[in-house]
């Protein structure tokens, strides 16, 4: 099998704390090839956020620090890298968008001067140059009039055309990975589907893989190819989306599936709506053994006492459960 | 429309927001928030009040129990118009219409404990006889919305999300109300969380026979706790019907764009998406005629100047469009 493109191992990123130190990410271990739509979803605090930004090295050290495992793109170990090295690889590898556009464009730039810093900086160009090629992403992610919108200021477009701006930037230089971080969770519906539409199609044309992080598992259902579900820091399923749906085999994944209303197909109010009782447990002091035994309607004694490791029960669908 | 066993009735409510500017801050312009929204809901009913974000539906919410006033309309509740009310009339209002509010976190005391902030309204409607009676009731109704009695000596802080729209819900509940208007109660929740308190908003409703007024973004959520749903554009009223009816055979194109661009949680079911174009105009300047028809794909030239009114297509379901029903 051909290498993947980032393939993280045993990665433990955790946070110390006044409380003590916060296993955000306790031993993650995912990987994306080339031109796949990897799903990573979970509820908050489960590490998706976490884990996301550990690959780009976006998370603050201190408080934060990688305890172990090692995140591998395209073969080389990232953690070791220094900044100036890691520069080289945001933006022209490796991009993320993120959930609030407005909090990730500066404000006092207009947006054509952000883009076309990224422009500038990666791909060695004239001011002049990159902006040309800002108007030209402007364009190609869709927004009206781009030889004058550059000139505008983030304040001016609305939350669907700044994360169009978001994505403009993100694949200015043509990065082999985007990392999107719940990128329609601030956007309302219809501008939800024109916004999923568009990174389809900047995906086909640019042939980039993309790591999706989520919470709607409608949204997951729709775009991705393989899913990763997160729990309390930890993978607790991995499975090809079709799989993942329709035969769920972790408790926790079989109850996030049930406990969604769904539009298409309901029996109306008659039908009542499966929840997962209790709440995620803290990650300051995490219980023994599986994280998710204190909710799980199958708990048995041995539950509490190891946690149980990831284990294929067919091909490419991963269970982190003893059952 | 007109329901003669209405419990709440809305009649052309309109809500204008002064834009001001200038050095000498003038009223420069007006947003129309709400503009002409009518709709009744029934005793025991949930109403599910959709759209997206500007289109007038929490401003709505918020009219009917006049924590924002009006600019026009009437709102008719057990007889009685509250936008005539006093002072007094809608103190004694309040005990019988109850509000639950989208962010947990923002909405209740920090620096009052569980107890106090469950137990003010006791206080407030002299609903306890003494102390004793007080407390116990408190502890009553932490366990209905399913907290324990030992939370009430706790500040909101020590809380989840989960919890805490918990402790919102046994606020409303203290009084005995009527009708809860249900401003996004779950979309600050994750979903495993979501489901657990829409759970228990049914199980409130058939216990004490509530009426709910529940407005939310999520069609799908929506779609599962309500009888009837009013679909919000710009302020008007597009459609309204049935919960079941309306995801069948939606008439509005906006309805139909709307419930087409709902992500469903199921890789084998394809459909076909209709895809808006553009954005929510700006509700300072919404467009002529139907306010939807610089989006919609079935516009013709006369729907930028002429206003739909909301006309009954069958029975019990309401659209405001030129073209369809």
């Amino acid at each position: 099998m051909a290498e993947p493109l980032l393939d993280i191992r045993g990665l433990k990123t955790w946070f110390k704390t006044d409380d003590g130190m916060v296993r955000a990410v306790d031993g993650v271990s995912l990987s994306i090839d080339r031109g796949e739509t990897l799903g990573v979803v979970g509820e908050s605090g489960c590490g998706k956020t976490v884990t996301a930004r550990s690959v780009l090295k976006l998370i603050d050290m201190p408080p934060g620090r990688f305890e172990a495992g090692q995140i591998l793109w395209q073969g080389r170990d990232l953690i070791p890298l220094d900044e100036t090295e890691m520069n080289k690889i945001r933006a022209r590898e490796i991009a993320i968008i993120f959930q609030e556009p407005m909090t990730s464009l500066n404000p006092v730039y207009t947006v054509g001067d952000q883009i076309a810093e990224v422009i500038e900086l990666h791909q060695k160009l004239s001011r002049k140059q990159a902006m040309v090629g800002a108007a030209d992403m402007l364009k190609l992610v869709n927004i009206p009039n781009p030889e004058r919108r550059v000139h505008d200021y983030p304040h001016q477009f609305s939350g669907g055309m700044r994360q169009r701006v978001m994505i403009a930037m993100a694949l200015s230089c043509q990065p082999k990975l985007l990392i999107a971080d719940e990128p329609t969770t601030a956007l309302d519906v219809t501008i939800q589907a024109q916004i999923l539409e568009l990174m389809q199609e900047m995906k086909e044309r640019f042939g980039m893989a993309i790591m999706l992080i989520t919470h709607a598992m409608g949204v997951v259902a729709e775009t991705t190819q393989r899913v990763v579900v997160m729990y309390a820091g930890k993978v607790v399923e991995e499975a090809p989306v079709g799989a993942l749906f329709g035969d769920p085999r972790h408790p926790y994944t079989q109850g996030l599936i049930r406990s969604i209303p769904r539009v298409d197909r309901s029996a109306g109010r008659q039908a009542r709506l499966e929840s997962i009782p209790g709440t995620v447990p803290s990650l300051l002091d995490p219980p023994p053994g599986c994280r998710f035994a204190a909710r799980c309607r199958y708990v048995m004694p041995a539950c509490t006492q190891a946690i149980p490791p990831l284990k294929e029960v067919a091909p490419g669908h991963k269970v982190a459960c003893i059952l | 429309m007109s329901n003669t066993d209405a419990l709440l009735s809305v009649r052309d409510l309109r809500k204008h927001f002064a834009v001001k500017g200038g050095v000498l801050s003038r009223v420069i312009d007006k947003v129309h928030a709400v503009d002409g929204v009518s709709f009744d809901i029934g005793a025991g009913e949930t109403l599910g009040l959709v759209g997206e974000s500007g289109c007038g539906k929490s401003t709505t919410g918020r009219c009917i129990l006049r924590l924002i006033e009006p600019s026009s309309g009437e709102i008719w509740f057990d007889g009685a118009d509250v936008t005539k009310m006093d002072a007094t009339a809608l103190r004694s209002l309040r005990r019988d219409m109850q509000i639950i509010f989208q962010d947990p976190y923002a909405s209740l005391n920090p620096r009052l404990t569980v107890g106090a902030i469950v137990g003010e309204a006791l206080t407030i409607h002299n609903l306890a006889k003494s102390r004793r009676a007080h407390e116990e009731r408190v502890v009553q109704l932490l366990e209905t919305v399913g907290l324990q009695a030992d939370h009430m000596r706790r500040f909101p802080h020590e809380f989840s999300g989960g919890q805490r729209q918990r402790i919102g819900i046994a606020r409303a509940l203290a009084v005995e109300p009527k009708l809860i208007v249900c401003d996004e109660p779950v979309s600050a929740l994750d979903v495993s969380i979501q489901a657990q308190v829409i759970n228990l908003l049914e199980d409130l409703q058939e216990q004490f026979g509530l009426t709910y007024l529940f407005i939310a973004h999520d069609l799908s959520v929506v779609e599962h706790i309500s009888t009837r749903i009013a679909v919000m554009y710009l302020g008007r009223v597009v459609e309204i019907a049935p919960a079941r009816d309306l995801y069948d055979t939606p008439l509005h194109p906006y309805s139909e764009a709307l419930l087409s661009a709902v992500p469903i949680p199921d890789p084998t079911v394809k459909r076909q998406r209709i895809m808006l174009q553009g954005d929510v105009p700006n509700p300072i300047n919404p467009p002529s005629g139907c306010h939807f028809h610089t989006r919609c794909p079935i516009a013709k030239p006369d729907c930028a100047t002429r206003v739909p009114e909301l006309r009954e297509s069958r029975p019990g379901h309401w659209v405001s469009c030129h073209y369809r029903g």
